[in-house]
């Protein structure tokens, strides 16, 4: 096996005296697609803000495309660059257009002439099938909308990685579907490392190469999602499953 | 109100005029409001009238015109006994305006500064913000004001003792007095290459943002700014022929002359009204930080955006919307508590109005000017922030 993109090895994090991660080991590969499921409150949300340092970890080893994260800023800076992160609540910036969003990475952190990075951004408009809404504010947008404006906001970043913090867990039953279809595009294009922390189970499915089950902060169970949904071997992931798939 | 139907021939629903009805009871309470406003507007104006002219006392504003007869510790415009009461009043009110524009300014930096030190990660940075806007916001600013003057004017020594902390600047319990240029045409260039430095500094922040718009570098627009502010003075002096000569103050029997002066009444309110409202100044700045959600935070770092970028960028941008208002408030309380200049002797507006109310005996007339001046600086000020309040709005749906 190729040298692994992310490495994360042996590693906790407290909360005060909550044990949030507990000896946490997870290799992803390159181009590897991966659904992190759970309870709310077992840790999935922190393990992949750890992979940007949005969180500290306390212990052990994070190892993002061969850089390790420590409390060196450039490392971070580095990292983050590599990284794009689409968030539950979507964090649009509500003062800025939607290409104006879209453009302010590559502006000022990637140093990008601001035509070239308005180009970038309108073709990635058009891959999340909003090139219509570029010049309104993401407060006039609905939220399915404005998901898809944050998806696009970090490809234009060009990262390797992607992370998905729960994407469709705030949005309205009738908009969860255009945003989990611009997600298995994304996914179907191949080459993009992707760590989705979600509840779809479709989407899992249809898209991952690995579904990933966490309980009070360990990784209980690992698979791929045939053997994941059909066979499940932990007492814990079956009951999950039972509550999940109605 | 168009009661006319909306859909064309649809009948509009029924109404009838009747005491539950809101809109009949908001005209009969806005009835009742207004009548009662002018009754007693008018019981005021009418019961003045009528004592003063029991009392003789004429009325109007041809006072103005007479000779003023006192004299004014410290001016921008020439002024002299012989002056009269309207030009007294014009140097009071651009005394006022002086202290309140140079104040507004000096506080809201400090504030700003405070107010985001406060935030900081470092532990003794925020507590000393803290313990500062504590102190300061706590005690009553006249106080704050005998203090500072005090201190500069009993701490400081005499004017034949006086510190020369650099050749030609005297530090003294009369104020501290710095060389001024004499009337040479050097110095004009010199003024000139400043305000010509300004407007190239427009021009170097535009040329700079197109060429980051372009290359996608950018322009160190600080750093030419500053060498733009000190650089063109120098080449206009350079080019004036480069005089030497100062007007530097020299010791006269009890008291400097010759120089410009920064007194120490104007000083001490000027410390006073900058300390004072920055402590105010910083705790709207600090709660119009934190009014930003902490996504956005996290927004800005995951797309790899500096601490200092993010705060540039993204939070200080959505925080103006919560800190321009109460900003207001503080402009505002800056401007009107520039009136207790009365009481360390600045010549304020009030200051100056007083002086005249009690030699003409026009109190009503004085008051009003008073008044009419606050209220139109005021009213300025609240105009240009709602404007630009107006001009920073979100824009939602």
């Amino acid at each position: 096996m190729a040298v692994p993109i992310i490495e994360l090895q042996k590693v906790n994090k407290w909360y005060g005296e909550f044990h949030v991660l507990r000896n946490i080991n997870l290799n992803v590969a390159r181009g590897e697609r991966i659904v992190v499921c759970g309870p709310s409150g077992s840790g999935k949300s922190t393990m992949i803000r750890c992979i940007n340092r949005l969180e500290e970890h306390q212990q052990g080893h994070i190892i993002v495309d061969g850089t390790e994260l420590t409390n060196d800023i450039k490392n971070i800076d580095a990292i983050r660059r590599e990284v794009g992160m689409v968030f539950q609540h979507f964090n649009l910036f509500p003062h800025l257009t939607v290409l104006e969003n879209l453009t302010l990475g590559p502006i000022w952190v990637l140093k990008k002439p601001k035509a070239e990075a308005e180009a970038t951004a309108m073709k990635y408009l058009e891959r999340v099938r909003i090139p219509e809404q570029a010049k309104k504010y993401p407060g006039q947008l609905s939220g399915g909308q404005q998901q898809r404006v944050a998806i696009a906001r970090s490809l234009c970043m060009n990262p390797k990685i992607m992370l998905f913090d729960e994407p469709t867990s705030a949005l309205d039953p009738e908009m969860v579907k255009e945003v989990l279809d611009v997600m298995v595009g994304l996914a179907e294009e191949g080459g993009m490392t992707m760590i989705c922390v979600t509840h779809e189970m479709g989407f899992a499915r249809k898209v991952a190469n690995r579904v990933i089950f966490m309980d009070r902060g360990e990784i209980i169970e690992q698979n791929t999602p045939e053997e994941f949904f059909s066979n499940p071997q932990n007492e814990r992931t079956q009951l999950f499953l039972s509550q999940i798939l109605h | 109100m168009a009661k006319g139907s909306v859909n064309g021939a649809q009948p509009a629903p029924p109404r009838r005029l009747s005491w539950n009805d809101p809109d009949v009871r908001s005209i009969v309470y806005q009835a009742v409001a207004l009548i009662l406003v002018v009754a007693i507007g008018w019981f005021l104006v009418s019961n003045t009238l009528h004592n003063l002219s029991i009392r003789n006392i004429s009325t109007g504003f041809d006072f103005l015109s007479r000779e003023s007869g006192f004299a004014i510790g410290e001016s921008p415009i020439a002024f002299g006994p012989e002056n009269t009461y309207a030009r007294a009043i014009l140097v009071g009110l651009l005394n006022t305006i002086r202290v309140a524009v140079v104040g507004i300014v000096l506080a809201t930096i400090l504030g700003t500064i405070v107010g985001i030190a406060r935030l900081s990660k470092n532990w003794l940075i925020a507590k000393l913000s803290m313990i500062y806007v504590e102190v300061i916001r706590n005690i009553p600013l006249l106080l704050q004001l005998f203090f500072w003057y005090a201190i500069i004017t009993e701490s400081m020594p005499g004017p034949r003792q006086a510190l020369n902390l650099l050749p030609g600047v005297f530090v003294s319990n009369r104020g501290v007095k710095v060389p001024a240029p004499t009337d040479h045409f050097a110095y004009d260039l010199a003024a000139f290459g400043f305000l010509l430095a300004i407007v190239l500094i427009i021009f170097v922040v535009r040329f700079a943002r197109k060429r980051q718009d372009a290359t996608g570098q950018a322009f160190p627009v600080y750093r030419t700014g500053i060498a733009l502010l000190l650089g063109m003075p120098v080449l206009g002096w350079l080019i004036g022929g480069a005089p030497l000569e100062l007007d530097v103050p020299k010791l006269q029997g009890f008291n400097f002359v010759g120089g410009a002066t920064l007194t120490p009444e104007f000083a001490a309110l000027l410390f006073g009204l900058v300390l004072y409202t920055a402590g105010f100044i910083a705790e709207v700045v600090r709660s119009g930080i934190q009014a930003v959600s902490y996504g956005q935070w996290e927004a800005a770092s995951a797309l790899g955006l500096t601490r200092s970028q993010t705060l540039r960028l993204i939070v200080l941008p959505q925080s103006l919307r919560v800190i321009i208002p109460p900003m207001t408030s503080q402009y505002l309380n800056l401007t009107k508590n520039s009136s207790l200049a009365v009481a360390i002797g600045y010549p304020d507006i009030v200051s100056v109005a007083n002086t005249t109310l009690n030699q003409t005996g026009q109190a009503i007339e004085g008051i009003m000017i008073i008044m009419a001046v606050y209220l139109s600086i005021s009213l300025s000020i609240s105009l240009f922030m709602n404007w630009y309040n107006k001009h920073i709005a979100l824009v939602e749906r």
